[in-house]
């Protein structure tokens, strides 16, 4: 927060207004005067009430508040509701003056406000106030009869503040575009004088009230010059601002936490990112809700605390629905870690919405929040400010690492463009998109990731698969430009498997061919090897039957040499001869 | 018409301020030609007296409140227009 205000020209007395005090760099000039205008019912008298009860409860700075138009009474009742006007110590640190003229009084010539002030003068000497309410100044001017006697008092009462140094705080009813019209009564002059001026504006957008505040004048301080939305919730005022540069000061997490489906967080690489914006987009019926519910069932289960607000069904419709995806979130709803808000029916405004998840989530101390949708934030003329309603939901949830899953429908019109009504995906970290696949007479849900910022991740479709074991993702068949999934996927993968079997069961069938050969092979070679056996032995037979008879005739000669008497010599000296 | 036909006027003044002063003056004049020694005049000054404002509710300067004939209106200004006391007077007497 110190970072971002800018050093201050003079000092700022901060109104404790959340937000305000943000848009006017610090608060209202102080021992200076504010202009507080709008048209009736736009919360001029709550803003001036907050300021000056917070001012004494939180600055020490005693106020005073001097009532034109309604009775302290009516005012304090009215301001009953608000946390901050409970407390007690507020008696005596903030008095009243009733300061409505008499509605009998009888109007004689020209008169002026030194009754007033020398009562004022009393009630602050008595009080030590230093801030001041003028509520519904506009009142008591308009029994002036001239723009002259209206100047003429406007610039002594901001006279009359200024000596003194007074924090003041003028309101006063005024169109923003009524002061050409009725010349007298005009508050030009009373613009001119303050040093600050902030317009209330209050609209009906089909049926939904939309207020807006701005900032018109600052003098000698810097200021956001935008309409910037606001509320009066159970808080008060609540201005719905957050400044852009305070996101250079948000942790980037590296922590990695599960989406509740595995295959969907290896296609993330390795799930979300703790504090990251999840936008799933879709269709109705693409599974948003239930993918929403398996990262709260996930969330849980880790025993993290867990928001789940749903602008469509009721808590029992939400559990019912999920049980019969495999998602139990009842052991959770039971322990108290997770909370599910249903604002299903509820037509207020967007900012009101915000305002009340807000609220949920800080009383939980919410570490993961689930919207679903967010884009039921748009409807009921909520188009203009849902948008950034949605973007400081966001960036709050970032602010305070909230992990944010939210869901966005999408119209069948707009699907083939993948943008979202709210235009959140510009701002949300990762973006998943749902879709309807119709082909082959069958509706099949495809998911994608469309970004993740600082994550590598997965290109492909998946196609998601309900069961009641909860979500899974499935492979999908891309065949001839044309994706394939449940059926036609299924007969796809058939194919397959068929294929398969088939092409093992040629393979088996070769591989027993072959071994069969083999077989043969190695049997005909046993047979050749006996015949060669065989033929060697019978080699060896004829060998030793050549011996033999070689021997037996050689006996047979010499017995017959012998037989003739013959001289063995010669028979050798013969041989020696040749 | 009161008890002892005595006019009792009071007139809350901002201490100099013109429109106060006027309507002294304007008061003074009439009765003088009006209410010739029937009348009393209080003055008060609400930045001296600013307690007793704050108790009457006096927070336009000069308001004149007629005391005898009690009467409720207040009549603001500086009595410019001195008709209107006039006829607020003369209702007065005519309702009692």
């Amino acid at each position: 927060m110190s970072t971002v205000e800018a050093p201050p020209a003079f000092a700022k007395a901060p109104t404790g207004i959340a937000g305000f005090d943000l848009v006017a760099f610090g608060g209202l000039p102080a021992g200076r005067t504010t202009l507080v205008r709008g048209g009736p019912g736009t919360g001029k008298t709550v803003f001036a009430l907050e300021t000056l009860i917070k001012g004494a409860r939180e600055h020490d700075e005693p106020g005073l508040f001097v009532a034109f138009e309604e009775s302290p009474d009516r005012i304090q009742a009215n301001a009953a509701s608000f946390a901050w006007a409970k407390d007690e110590e507020r008696e005596g640190a903030v008095s009243y003056l009733d300061a409505r003229p008499d509605p009998d009084l009888v109007q004689s010539g020209n008169f002026d406000f030194g009754g007033l002030l020398a009562v004022i003068e009393a009630k602050l000497r008595a009080s030590g106030a230093k801030r001041i309410v003028f509520d519904g100044l506009d009142v008591v001017l308009a029994l002036l009869d001239s723009q002259r006697s209206v100047r003429r008092e406007v610039y002594v009462l901001h006279n009359w503040l200024q000596e003194r140094q007074l924090t003041a705080l003028i309101t006063a009813k005024a169109e923003e575009n009524r002061a050409a019209t009725d010349s007298v009564h005009s508050l030009d002059f009373l613009d001119f004088m303050v040093d600050c001026a902030v317009a209330l504006n209050q609209s009906m957008l089909s049926g939904t009230s939309q207020r807006s505040l701005r900032v018109c004048k600052y003098r000698g301080s810097t200021f956001d010059e935008n309409a910037i939305p606001f509320v009066i919730g159970t808080r008060g005022f609540e201005v719905a601002y957050f400044r852009s540069e305070d996101m250079n000061e948000l942790p980037a997490s590296t922590e990695r936490i599960t989406s509740g489906v595995p295959r969907l967080d290896t296609m993330l690489g390795g799930g979300y990112f703790r504090g990251a914006s999840i936008l799933i987009t879709g269709s109705p019926g693409t599974a948003k809700t239930t993918l929403s519910g398996a990262f709260a069932e996930a969330a849980s289960a880790r025993g993290e605390k867990t928001l789940f607000v749903s602008f469509d069904s009721s808590r029992e419709e939400i559990v019912r629905n999920l049980r019969s995806v495999g998602i139990d979130l009842q052991p959770h709803l039971d322990s108290g870690v997770l909370r599910i808000q249903s604002m299903r029916g509820i037509t207020k405004s967007a900012e009101l919405h915000y305002l009340w998840i807000k609220e949920l989530a800080e009383a939980q101390e919410t570490r993961c929040l689930v919207v679903d949708p967010v884009s039921a934030l748009g409807k009921s003329g909520n188009v203009e400010t849902s948008h950034s309603v949605a973007e400081r939901l966001i960036d709050w949830a970032k602010a305070r690492q909230i992990t944010v899953v939210i869901s966005s429908l999408l119209d069948q019109s707009h699907e083939h463009v993948e943008g979202t009504p709210l235009q959140i995906s510009t701002i949300a970290d990762t973006w998943l998109h749902l879709k309807y696949a119709v082909y082959a007479g069958e509706r099949n849900r495809s998911i994608s990731i469309v970004k993740s910022r600082g994550t590598e991740h997965s290109n492909q479709l998946r196609e998601l698969v309900l069961s009641n074991d909860g979500i899974s993702l499935a492979d999908v068949y891309a065949s001839g430009g044309e994706v394939l999934m449940g059926t036609l996927r299924w007969s796809k993968e058939r194919a397959e498997r068929l294929e398969e079997y088939q092409r093992r069961s040629e393979l088996e069938r070769m591989r027993k061919q072959r071994e069969f050969e083999a077989e043969t092979l190695r049997s005909r070679i046993s047979a050749l090897q006996h015949e060669l056996e065989a033929k060697l032995e019978e080699s060896k037979e004829l060998s030793q039957t050549d011996h033999l008879e070689f021997r037996e005739r050689e006996q047979a000669r010499q017995t017959m040499r012998e037989k003739r008497g013959g001289d063995v010599q010669s028979g050798a000296g013969k041989d020696d001869d040749r | 018409m009161t008890a002892d036909g005595i006019f009792r006027f009071r007139l809350y003044v901002a201490g100099n301020a013109p429109n106060s002063r006027r309507a002294i003056g304007n008061l003074r004049r009439y009765c003088r030609e009006k209410l010739r020694d029937r009348h009393e005049i209080e003055i008060v000054d609400v930045f001296e007296n600013p307690e007793q404002a704050l108790e009457y509710g006096i927070l336009l300067t000069p308001t004149l409140t007629v005391l005898s004939p009690a009467m409720t209106r207040p009549i603001v200004g500086d009595l410019s227009e001195i008709e209107v006391l006039t006829r607020a007077l003369a209702l007065e007497d005519e309702a009692s």
